[in-house]
């Protein structure tokens, strides 16, 4: 066991825990954020999806003692008042089913929009391609898509 | 309008106290902003009956009874309590209703029918308790409650009007009364409207909202090692590295199993993974090759009672001028819910407390009752938003589990599965074939013979005879077999029908092609058989069929396909509900891709359009999923897939768009989170062989026989 001070959502946390465990379990167990899930454990369903600096990785792989200074975002701190054109365009779209898969797909979209303001198609579908919906919402979440890179 | 008498149980209209918090905090939410209405802070709630309460300030909360597993009924259910209290849909609350089979009737998120068999008494539950708004108020001015109107949650009268805030007080002491009239459908307001899912600010915004999510003081996580294949016994196991894995507390064995308890799940995780133990086989382990050469032997025999007989089926053969047979297959196949089973439990001397993801929480209460040996009425189920069900939370075994370990260890625990215990530890789809076989004479099909075999019970039944496309054939005859196994298995999203149709489907488009006549005709002309003059007793309406299969075929512009494209038809029913798909099917690269699927439903009032075009597009990519990648092998006993690494599902690039056209009617609201599935592996197979040549007979299409796009 160690002890990590991370950077979570703009804000500085302690946290005990053994060097090779998940940053998902670190933000769900330990630090109570419940908004990123647990889908696979490796890295091949996009459920657990949260910003490294910006850019998003599978916090499932990402074991704690890797992220070091880099700050890290998740679906509960990627806009104030959960307005982020893409919080905004799946409510306008209702894209949800279960919802379970669905904070994923929202941070994985905001690191495509954030490297690439008006993606084509198939941008879209290439960088989506990682996050699962099992519910098959694939129609709304590509219209949300859209129209939040629209709104930006 | 109709009358109906409200016959309500006593219990349901017990004045529980403080029902609206009642419910569980999690997945609690604001429908959406409230209307100017309401002007201040509700400070008191009276309850009208199990369903709803009325605070003072006019809010309207009202109880989901039905599990949410994404069918979005915990959104549906309350719109139909709503419109028939008259009140603003912006002024409800909607919270999801505990267990309680006193109250709430059938609360089973299975079978695409909770808005069909709640269609009534909900609708009764919004209609009563506006009856007695409108009682109180009258009695309150003097006047006859016939002289008294509803609407937007303020009752008038003469000159008089008072909102449901300031009357509910005494409305809630008044009688029940002995019937009500519910609206004519001309006049819903909110039935038809499209509506935000009522947990969809928790859902984007990443508030504990799911079973997975849900925690207590105290609780300890339970990560479970189960028998690496079916078949298998415990027989020894030694747990002391798995102790010395900090947050590790406690290792438990109960049965075949080992639970590992920690203060996290990654330390679960880590000690299961530290656990040794040794297994027998103490069952035959089974092979799929052997449930394979089984089934097809099985596809050959004679069934002593076949489940359906029509004329002569054996002389429409001998005297065809072409008989075609074909034979389809489909594997096993797991759930893969994306959020893995778990629960929560709390055994105490004095109480069980189950919280959870589950779609049937009244056969669990009583499976965890029986197993524990407690009173019934001394376990309490709370159901959270599942993260997904597709038929594998109607099995409450996680439960079960949970509700054993708690017991054993005296502690609460919740149980969650690893990606890997989720998939190998599953009750699947079975697998099934199917042999079809038609006489055709003078142009016409004049015999048809369907066997099924299947992996199941003796009980278990692999067709729907009395379905398309009996009643529009002569000579009709379907057997059913099936193979016992130790494998579990269970219901998946459209049990039976999500291979049955494919399998058919395709057949139909095979006949067409051999008989040299339009695929939609055929279909077309055998029902209109079955419509005019059926043979023996049919099961579904043709003429509904015949609407979707017109309605489809014209929105997909069947028969005129853009240039490059090639169309595939299909159409189904199920689940009390209509189904035609077309597939645009083109070629890249050499290999056939869907580009887009047009789909026609009838599924009767459509209570919230925008999410019921969610649930078709769902459906339709789903079965296109499964039928393009689903796969799952078992040698010896042992699942051949455990995560998603070796399992693949349909992602957003494989997704084809799907247009959805509702037959606009007003009859009474049939299943949708089911039928649209069944259909749509049919059009893909058939689009795909028209475009490519190729005749798929194997599910999954591209692993075995195929390249996609």
């Amino acid at each position: 066991m160690a002890n990590y001070s991370l950077n979570i959502n703009g804000q500085q946390k302690t946290v005990e825990a053994d060097p090779d465990t998940p940053m998902l379990w670190v933000l769900r167990d330990l630090l109570d954020l419940k908004g990123t899930k647990f889908g696979c454990g490796i890295a091949q369903c996009g459920a657990c999806t949260v910003h490294l600096d910006g850019t998003a990785v599978r916090s499932c792989s990402v074991p704690v003692s890797a992220v070091g200074e880099n700050k890290i975002t998740t679906i509960e701190g990627l806009a104030e008042n959960f307005d982020h054109p893409l919080q905004n365009a799946w409510r306008e779209h209702d894209v949800p089913q279960c919802g379970y898969c669905q904070a994923g797909q929202i941070m994985n979209a905001a690191a495509l929009l954030s490297r690439n303001a008006s993606p084509s198609e198939t941008e879209i579908e290439t960088a989506m391609n990682g996050n699962i919906c099992r519910c098959g919402t694939y129609n709304k979440i590509k219209a949300a898509i859209n129209t939040a890179a629209a709104n930006m | 309008m109709t009358l109906i008498k409200t016959n309500y149980n006593r219990r349901s209209f017990l004045k529980v106290s403080a029902l609206a918090g009642g419910g569980l905090m999690v997945g609690f939410n604001w429908a959406c902003s409230p209307s100017e209405n309401l002007r201040k802070a509700p400070s008191e709630w009276f309850d009208m009956n199990a369903f709803l309460s009325i605070a003072d300030n006019g809010q309207v909360t009202i109880m989901s009874p039905n599990p949410e597993i994404g069918q979005n009924v915990k959104t549906s259910m309350p719109m139909l309590v709503a419109e028939e209290l008259e009140v603003p849909w912006a002024d409800v609350i909607v919270k999801q209703g505990l267990l309680d089979e006193g109250a709430f009737r059938r609360q089973v998120a299975g079978g695409s029918q909770s808005i069909r068999q709640g269609w009534k008494s909900l609708r009764m539950a919004g209609a009563t308790a506006k009856q007695m708004l409108i009682n109180a108020a009258a009695q309150k001015w003097g006047i006859s409650p016939a002289d008294c109107t509803a609407k937007n949650g303020i009752i008038s009268g003469g000159d008089n009007k008072l909102s449901y805030g300031e009357i509910a007080s005494l409305a809630a002491t008044m009688e029940v009364p002995e019937d009500v009239t519910l609206k004519d459908p001309k006049d819903f307001t909110i039935i038809g409207t499209s509506q935000d899912n009522v947990d969809l600010e928790s859902i984007i915004s990443g508030k504990p909202t799911f079973g997975i999510d849900f925690e207590r003081e105290g609780m300890l996580h339970a990560v479970v090692m189960r028998p690496p294949a079916f078949g298998m016994s415990l027989e020894s196991y030694d747990d002391t590295e798995t102790r010395a894995v900090t947050g590790v507390s406690d290792v438990i064995r109960f049965g075949d199993k080992i639970a590992i308890l920690a203060t996290n799940t990654w330390a679960g995780f880590k000690g299961k993974k530290a656990l040794k133990a040794n297994w027998k086989g103490k069952q035959k382990l089974e092979n799929t090759d052997e449930h394979d050469r089984k089934m097809l032997k099985l596809l050959d025999t004679k069934s002593s009672k076949p489940k359906r007989e029509d004329g002569n089926v054996g002389r429409a053969f001998a005297q065809a001028d072409k008989v075609i047979e074909k034979v389809y297959e489909a594997p096993f196949l797991p759930h893969n819910t994306m959020e893995p089973m778990n629960f929560f439990a709390d055994v105490t001397d004095s109480k069980v407390e189950l919280i959870g993801p589950v779609q049937t929480p009244l056969r669990t209460r009583n499976s965890v009752a029986a197993l524990l040996d407690r009173p019934r009425e001394e376990v309490s189920v709370a159901m959270t938003r599942m993260g997904g069900g597709f038929g594998r939370r109607l099995y409450g075994d996680f439960a079960l589990e949970a509700a054993e370990i708690s017991s054993l260890a005296k502690r609460p625990v919740k149980v969650v599965f690893s990606r890997e215990d989720d998939m190998t530890a599953g009750i699947y789809r079975p697998a099934s074939k199917y042999k079809f076989r038609a006489a055709v004479k003078d142009g016409k099909i004049t015999g048809y013979h369907l066997t099924g075999a299947g992996i199941g019970s003796s009980r278990s039944s692999w067709t729907r005879e009395n379905w398309f496309p009996a009643g529009g054939i002569e000579n009709y005859k379907v057997e059913s077999h099936s193979l016992q196994s130790n494998i579990t298995t269970g219901a998946w999203r459209a049990p039976i029908t999500n291979f049955l149709a494919i399998a058919e489907q395709s057949f139909f488009d095979e006949l067409a092609t051999e008989m040299s006549v339009d695929a939609v005709q055929l279909r077309l002309d055998i029902l209109e058989r079955a419509k005019t003059n059926p043979v023996g007793k049919i099961s579904y309406e043709p003429e509904k069929m015949i609407g979707v299969i017109k309605l489809a075929a014209e929105k997909g512009n069947w028969g005129k396909p853009e240039t490059g494209v090639s169309q595939g038809f299909s159409c189904y029913y199920s689940h009390n509900t209509y189904v035609a798909e077309v597939a645009h099917v083109r070629m890249r690269d050499g290999n056939p891709f869907i580009e887009k699927m047009t789909t026609a439903v009838d599924c009767g009032i459509v209570v919230n359009p925008d999410a019921a075009i969610n649930q078709v597009q769902g459906g339709v990519v789903d079965g296109i999923g499964h039928a393009m990648y689903g796969d799952f092998k078992f040698i010896n006993g042992e699942p051949q897939a455990q995560n998603f690494n070796e399992y693949r599902l349909i992602r957003a690039a494989e997704a084809p768009k799907v247009d959805v056209h509702f037959v606009k009617n007003t009859n009474d609201p049939t299943g949708l989170g089911e039928p649209s599935l069944p259909p749509a592996g049919g059009a893909l197979a058939n689009g795909i062989a028209k475009a490519t040549g190729t005749r798929l007979y194997k599910i999954p299409f591209v692993k075995q026989q195929i390249t996609f796009g």
